[in-house]
């Protein structure tokens, strides 16, 4: 396609307006965590890492980064088996109600958290409690894996479509009992494609904040949710710009892992 | 030819849904045999090789491999392999990976394994690809690193599902000449599906046309040819004047269907008369299409290149060209 000069320039300016957007207010963080006066004057006038020291001996923003870390790896591992095991059921094999399952799982990502959230909530409080099993980690694990799921199954079920079924007739061909196909075949090729999954899953459970509340026993705090809390305490406000600057290194990273390995056409949709 | 047949097909049916892919094939195939499974694509002649293969489960019927009965076993546990149309080599493994791949899931030793796998390489003249990866190699090398990853587990039965289908049309005849002496030299039954007549003819000890999900004819590459069973038969191996009707009576002297093959008809000053409507050059051979005055048209081959459009020509044929096609009920 050919453009006039004029709409190609307008592209531009665009396209750099809406970088500026969604960057400029993460950049602000970032130096605004090495801002050395308190009320965040700008433009700033000193360069301090006081406030990086702060946080780093900040008790509660560790706890919480560890619960979320924990959190995450409890959601991911969960979706990766599960997400694996339905886009293989839902590619490999012709079954009543396929679509359906389909669309059931791809759902939860488009569902407003706070309906996820509320519908955990009840479900946790009137079922699961009384059987003697409280609010907790696992319950926040539980909530994360109902959306993370989706980027796994998306994932893997667009490699399955890529790679088609003829690398598996062939080893079985070549006398490779199925779990050996699995193993030497399979598995590899989906490799890259789980680890992009995974990865991504992950980054979706370290931000998450509306489902965490609804589904977070007492006592567990994730890094979100600190920092929710002590954005508005003024003692605190240098120690949460720190940790949203850790924040987003660390959800760039994965995402930008993910984006390597699964190539541009299996990306997230939800931030 | 040995007592027990290497494939036996009986009764042998598939359908996916509505639709009959094939419509019950019997079918025997001899220990060492070139066999080819010729014909259009929708012909069934694929979902046959599949079934024989294992990844299709007949609908009815059975398939014996040297005397056994294997219809309800899984791929894996039937002594034959596939070279695919797409050649299905693993895209994670080095050559050498693919082809020990046979006898690497079959627990044979490391060093038996890297020996014969290295055989297998060289029989295919890839000497020296041992490390390269598939996607790093032409289409004609990924071929023979798909024959060699099958011929290295010395299988009874090759089958081969128009492995020579991406190839550019030199590579092809290079490789149809490569595989009937690799065939020979290894002496296992080649089961061999192609679309192109020519390539069935050249390398086949016999061939069967399928069209319809059902066998026209079997018999070796001269029978079919030479003596075509029906008009399907005539029209798709080769080309045929087919004459029927009032023109056979006319121009043969009874009623029913023959065919005549271009190659045999003469163009001269006697016999029957015709007008030319095309002149098609190939090369080779030069196409002359004639309308005859008896109305027909028929299609004559000849060496020389002449401007012959609009004029009248005669066409003559030996009786001994002439072959009678007698229709059985179900064919086309």
């Amino acid at each position: 396609m050919t453009l006039s000069a004029w709409s190609r320039w307008g592209l531009r300016v665009f396209m750099a307006l809406g970088l500026l957007f969604i960057y400029v207010p993460l950049l602000l963080i970032l130096v605004n965590s090495f801002n050395g006066d308190r009320t965040f004057a700008w433009p700033p006038h000193d360069f301090t890492t006081r406030w990086w020291s702060a946080a780093w001996h900040n008790g509660g923003a560790r706890d919480a980064l560890w619960t979320s870390v924990k959190a995450g790896l409890g959601a991911t591992a969960i979706a990766l088996v599960l997400g694996t095991m339905v886009s293989f059921a839902v590619q490999r094999f012709k079954f009543f109600g396929r679509d359906t399952v389909s669309l059931l799982i791809i759902l939860p990502i488009a569902l407003p958290g706070i309906v996820t959230g509320i519908a955990l909530d009840s479900a946790w409080r009137s079922v699961i409690e009384p059987l003697g099993l409280g609010k907790g980690l696992f319950s926040v694990i539980v909530g994360h894996a109902t959306f993370c799921v989706v980027v796994v199954y998306n994932n893997v079920l667009a490699r399955l479509r890529r790679t088609g079924t003829s690398l598996e007739e062939a080893s079985a061909d070549l006398g490779a009992a199925p779990g050996q196909t699995f193993r030497f075949v399979t598995f590899p090729m989906i490799r890259s494609a789980l680890l992009a999954g995974g990865l991504l899953a992950f980054a979706l459970s370290f931000d998450e904040i509306i489902v965490t509340t609804f589904t977070a026993g007492p006592g567990i705090t994730t890094l979100p949710i600190w920092i929710f809390n002590n954005l508005f305490r003024p003692n605190q406000a240098p120690v949460v710009n720190v940790v949203a600057a850790v924040l987003i290194v660390l959800s760039v990273v994965p995402v930008w892992f993910a984006q390597r390995l699964a190539g541009p056409a299996a990306g997230a949709s939800r931030t | 030819m040995s007592e027990t047949p290497a494939i036996r097909l009986s009764g042998l049916r598939k359908s996916f849904g509505s639709v009959e892919a094939v419509a019950g094939i019997d079918l025997e195939i001899a220990d060492g045999e070139f066999f080819s499974m010729l014909g259009p694509s929708g012909s069934g002649k694929t979902t046959v090789l599949r079934m024989i293969a294992g990844f299709e489960l007949p609908t009815a019927g059975t398939v014996s491999l040297s005397g056994r009965d294997v219809t309800r076993l899984p791929p894996f546990e039937r002594d034959v392999n596939t070279v695919f149309q797409d050649y299905a080599l693993f895209p994670h493994m080095s050559v050498l990976e693919n082809v020990e791949y046979g006898l690497r899931v079959r627990k044979v030793p490391r060093r038996e394994r890297r020996e014969r796998a290295l055989r297998a390489l060289a029989s295919v003249r890839l000497e020296g690809f041992e490390t390269r990866r598939p996607s790093a190699m032409s289409g004609g090398q990924r071929q023979r690193v798909a024959l060699a990853r099958a011929l290295v587990n010395r299988p009874r039965v090759l089958l081969l599902d128009e492995p020579l289908g991406a190839l550019d049309a030199k590579l092809r005849e290079q490789m149809q000449v490569e595989l009937k002496e690799i065939q020979r030299d290894v002496g296992i039954t080649f089961v061999f599906v192609t679309h192109d007549q020519a390539e069935a003819l050249t390398m086949s000890d016999r061939v069967a046309v399928f069209d319809q999900g059902r066998i026209n004819q079997v018999g070796t590459p001269e029978e079919v040819y030479e003596r075509p069973a029906s008009a399907f038969v005539a029209s798709f191996v080769g080309t045929s004047n087919l004459l029927s009707g009032a023109a056979a009576k006319a121009l043969i002297g009874r009623d029913g269907t023959f065919s005549v093959r271009p190659e045999k008809v003469h163009m001269g000053t006697s016999g029957v008369p015709g007008t030319v409507a095309e002149v098609i050059y190939a090369g080779a051979v030069t196409r002359y299409v004639v309308d005859l005055d008896a109305g027909a048209r028929m299609v004559v081959v000849d060496r020389d290149r002449r401007e012959l459009r609009g004029q009248s020509v005669c066409l003559s044929w030996q009786d001994e060209h002439v072959v009678e096609i007698k229709e059985n009920a179900d064919a086309a």
